[in-house]
């Protein structure tokens, strides 16, 4: 099934903010599809990471909103591998940044875990790291 | 004794005092002593990743401005090799080490922005405990002060991601490493091949509602360690044993065939192999290791 | 009468120099009904925020105890808001992951030491919220000893931390659960409710005001000072 993407400003704007917040050359990605058969949370995401690329090349608000950038969980996996050395790991901080730096927190901190009792700290400061802004 | 600074980070005085305890001895004998930083600050546990970030560098840059002011202070004697044992700050302080070194206007910044602090030189290298293993000591001079050879106790090395990658900061090659098999080789121990030995245990998701995405690593990476005959498994990061370690309760739950397996840190099976299994701080492991390590003879032998 | 410009809230005032910054305001007109307490530098309650002519740093002090400047632009922060955790100090354990259970939100501290700038008690903040990360309470708790709850630190955080309620609960732990106890002091407590000192001071109820006068006239105390 093809989906019509009618590409304006605002993709421009978007992709630009993008390369400009991760400091990656975004437009190098040729869609290997190398990110996504390394990712250990592909299975888990809506979006693959080459979807990512993808939509951020073409700056579709879809990968901003996405679940997808919340469930990498920041191994560096796809930026060892990718063939044309794209930090993949930091267009996904990026991508969540953009989310953040609306002063919007991922997850409840007064409400973090019922199991808050038995993680160890750097559980708790990486989460917030990643999950706070 | 050989002094270097060294930088424990929140999680080894906290749920890793294991870890912490059985490096500091396995340390001393080998003639290493550990000198923990004074005043210092959590890394922040993961590097943040935008063009922009500046702040967040400012935790990991003051912890090295101590490095700098033992060494000043006399409490080193030009010593600026950095310790750390969890792979997480170490990846966390070598990798600010390597932007603000690369940028001097952000050093600067970083450097006004502290100004209660001695400026950062640029002088420390951030090194994790099995790079100087294996560089400043050498696994033959390892091998040699082993007391209590860990025969035919086979290890599943876990490296996890932030020891290996990225590139830049990783201690070993990150497709085919072999920095751990060696340590385990030189203990007199069996090194099990693993092929999910550096997939990724899943990290902070253990917090919150996605803690299965990490049970279910820990299934395939404890089963595939299992597969290969592994008794153990050993690691370097408070959070990959937590998540390799104490998760197993909720892997059993959503695989009930899943079997439990002790998971380690690689300096408590030093400590063991080096005749200080009392520092080893075994009782503190989620899956007790001490009924197989009894078993094979390697308790409670008097050196 | 030498004076001194001051900037409160903007509006110039000219006021005499050596008066501190509440006697300034209060000088130039300004009724304190908030943001005022003991007049001391013990309750916290006159925290202020200013800035110096040609200056672009942010300062902070306590305005009963800092005298004026020329060219100090003030604000007054009467009130900081604060969460405050509720628990029960009788229910609750002194154990390693207490303090950030109560308050996870110090796993944020990026360890930019705004908050110990900001502290016109000069403590070491940012040492404490990382040793009450690190489950250490006593550390916290002594670190924060003469903190006086005047919110400058929770204000000034970028991590949103209100670190003096950390503290507090750190002190109560370490009081309550931790501290050795005095036991002189139990021991006399015990004596007392069994009623060992009952019937001396049933006597000394009883006595008239001269015998008592008399009695405390000849009781022994250090020598006078000789002629």
């Amino acid at each position: 099934m093809s989906e019509v993407i009618y590409m304006g400003e605002k993709n421009k704007k978007l992709s630009e903010k993008i390369e400009e917040l991760s400091g990656e050359k975004i437009t190098l990605c040729e869609q290997c599809g190398i990110c996504t058969t390394s990712c250990p949370m592909a299975d888990d995401m809506d979006i693959t990471p080459a979807g990512i690329m993808r939509y951020s090349q073409i700056g579709d608000e879809k990968v901003v909103d996405s679940e997808a950038i919340w469930i990498c969980a920041s191994c560096f996996t796809c930026t060892v591998r990718c063939p044309r050395g794209i930090d993949l790991a930091k267009v996904a901080e990026a991508l969540r940044e953009l989310n953040l730096r609306k002063n919007v927190d991922h997850i409840d901190v007064n409400h973090l875990d019922e199991e808050l009792n038995e993680l160890p700290a750097i559980a708790v400061v990486s989460a917030l790291r990643k999950f706070t802004s | 004794m050989q002094k270097f600074p060294y930088y424990p980070g929140c999680t080894l005085k906290q749920t890793a005092k294991n870890f912490e305890k059985s490096a500091i001895a396995s340390a001393r004998a080998i003639g290493i002593e550990l000198v923990e930083l004074p005043r210092w600050n959590c890394c922040g546990a993961v590097s943040s990743l935008t063009s922009d970030e500046i702040m967040r560098h400012v935790a990991p840059i003051r912890n090295l401005v101590r490095v700098q002011q033992m060494n000043d202070e006399g409490m080193l004697e030009n010593e600026y090799r950095l310790i750390t044992l969890c792979s997480m700050c170490f990846n966390v302080l070598k990798r600010s080490n390597m932007v603000v070194t690369g940028d001097a206007e952000m050093l600067h910044t970083i450097n006004q922005f502290m100004d209660t602090e001695p400026d950062y030189e640029g002088t420390v290298e951030v090194m994790h405990f099995l790079e100087i293993l294996r560089d400043v000591v050498g696994f033959d001079k390892l091998r040699a002060r082993v007391k209590k050879p860990l025969k035919d106790l086979k290890i599943s090395p876990y490296y996890g991601c932030t020891l290996l990658r990225p590139k830049e900061v990783g201690i070993d090659d990150a497709e085919a490493p072999t920095i751990m098999e060696n340590f385990i080789e030189a203990l007199g121990g069996e090194a099990v091949d693993n092929p999910y030995r550096s997939l990724c245990c899943g990290s902070y998701h253990t917090v919150g509602e996605n803690k299965k995405i990490v049970a279910e690593r820990t299934y395939k990476i404890i089963n595939a360690a299992r597969r290969n005959g592994a008794d153990v498994i050993i690691t370097s990061c408070p959070l990959c044993a937590f998540n390799l370690d104490n998760r197993q309760k909720l892997t059993k739950e959503m695989h009930p065939d899943f079997e439990y397996m002790p998971v380690l840190y690689f300096t408590q099976l030093m400590a063991i192999a080096l005749g200080k299994e009392e520092d080893a701080g075994l009782e503190d492991n989620f899956v007790d290791p001490r009924p197989i390590l009894r078993e094979r003879g390697f308790l409670g032998v008097k050196q | 009468m030498k004076t001194v410009r001051i900037y409160v809230m903007g509006k110039e005032y000219r006021v005499p120099e050596g008066l501190t910054i509440m006697k300034a305001m209060e000088y130039a007109g300004y009724r304190f009904i908030r943001g005022a307490g003991c007049r001391a530098g013990f309750c916290g309650a006159c925290s202020t925020v200013y800035r110096k002519e040609g200056d672009y740093k942010l300062y902070t002090a306590l305005a009963c105890q800092t005298p004026v400047e020329d060219g100090m632009f003030l604000v007054q922060l009467p009130f900081a808001p604060a969460n405050k955790a509720i628990y029960d100090i009788n229910k609750i354990k002194a154990d390693d992951k207490t303090l950030v259970n109560f308050y996870p939100e110090i796993a944020r501290c990026v360890s930019c030491n705004t908050c110990t700038k900001a502290c016109p008690q000069e403590l070491d903040v940012m040492d404490y919220i990382q040793s009450a990360l690190r489950g250490d309470i006593q550390k916290t708790a002594e670190l924060s000893f003469d903190c006086i709850q005047c919110g400058l630190c929770a204000i000034r955080c970028p991590a949103e931390i209100v670190h003096y309620h950390v503290a507090q609960l750190a002190r109560r732990l370490y009081g309550k659960y931790m501290m050795p106890k005095a036991m002189h002091l139990q021991k006399r407590v015990e004596e007392i409710e069994k009623g060992k000192f009952d019937k001396e001071i049933e006597k000394l109820k009883k006595m008239k005001i001269e015998e008592l006068k008399k009695l405390y006239n000849s009781r022994d105390i250090e020598p006078e000072e000789s002629d």
